[in-house]
């Protein structure tokens, strides 16, 4: 799992049944000290994160199990806000 | 999840089996601020996706789980047409 910030939104009408009411986010990846790192994303969101908030995410064929039984297709999901990390 | 913007078709037809009457695109990614990343795709279309469209792509393992696509080998499909972005509070 990595962490993230959500920087954004993505809206699609026409969309994949299982992803419909689903909420898309962009992620911007970040290190732990809160530095951006890499390239931003589309991921699912799967604890009702929103803009601004520090994340974490998981990527692959894991990111479906927060879902089940429902077989939703995505490789990244938000699992997680972030309170606070301790160095 | 990858943005992209559909770039081509691909025709091929000695293929699989299971991926017979599907729709192959070739999707350039884009960053959420619409401009060209390196990498593209070749990507199952699920949703009726046209040339040029900005689409949302699924990679791996759970690209499958779109509809009908269960038992194809497929790892990269498009699940969405992308009507808008919001970064940071504003539309991109």
């Amino acid at each position: 799992m990595m962490l993230a910030r959500v920087v954004g939104r993505v809206w699609a009408t026409a969309k994949e049944p299982s992803l419909e009411g689903r909420t898309l986010l962009v992620l911007q990846p970040v290190t732990p000290g809160g530095a951006d790192k890499g390239r931003k994303l589309v991921a699912v969101d799967a604890v009702g994160a929103g803009a601004g908030e520090t994340v974490y995410w998981c990527r692959g064929r894991e990111s479906h199990f927060p879902f089940l039984p429902g077989e939703v297709p995505t490789d990244a999901t938000v699992v997680g806000i972030v309170d606070s990390i301790t160095p | 999840m990858q943005l992209g913007r559909v770039v081509g078709t691909v025709v091929a037809t000695r293929k699989d089996p299971r991926l017979e009457g599907r729709k192959l695109l070739v999707v350039r990614y884009v960053s959420p601020e619409g401009n060209d990343e390196s990498g593209y795709a070749v990507s199952v279309d699920a949703v009726g996706a046209g040339f040029r469209e900005k689409v949302l792509t699924v990679a791996g393992g759970s690209a499958r789980f779109a509809a009908g696509l269960k038992d194809c080998p497929v790892d990269s499909v498009i699940v969405g047409i992308v009507d808008g972005v919001e970064l940071d509070g504003k539309p991109s």
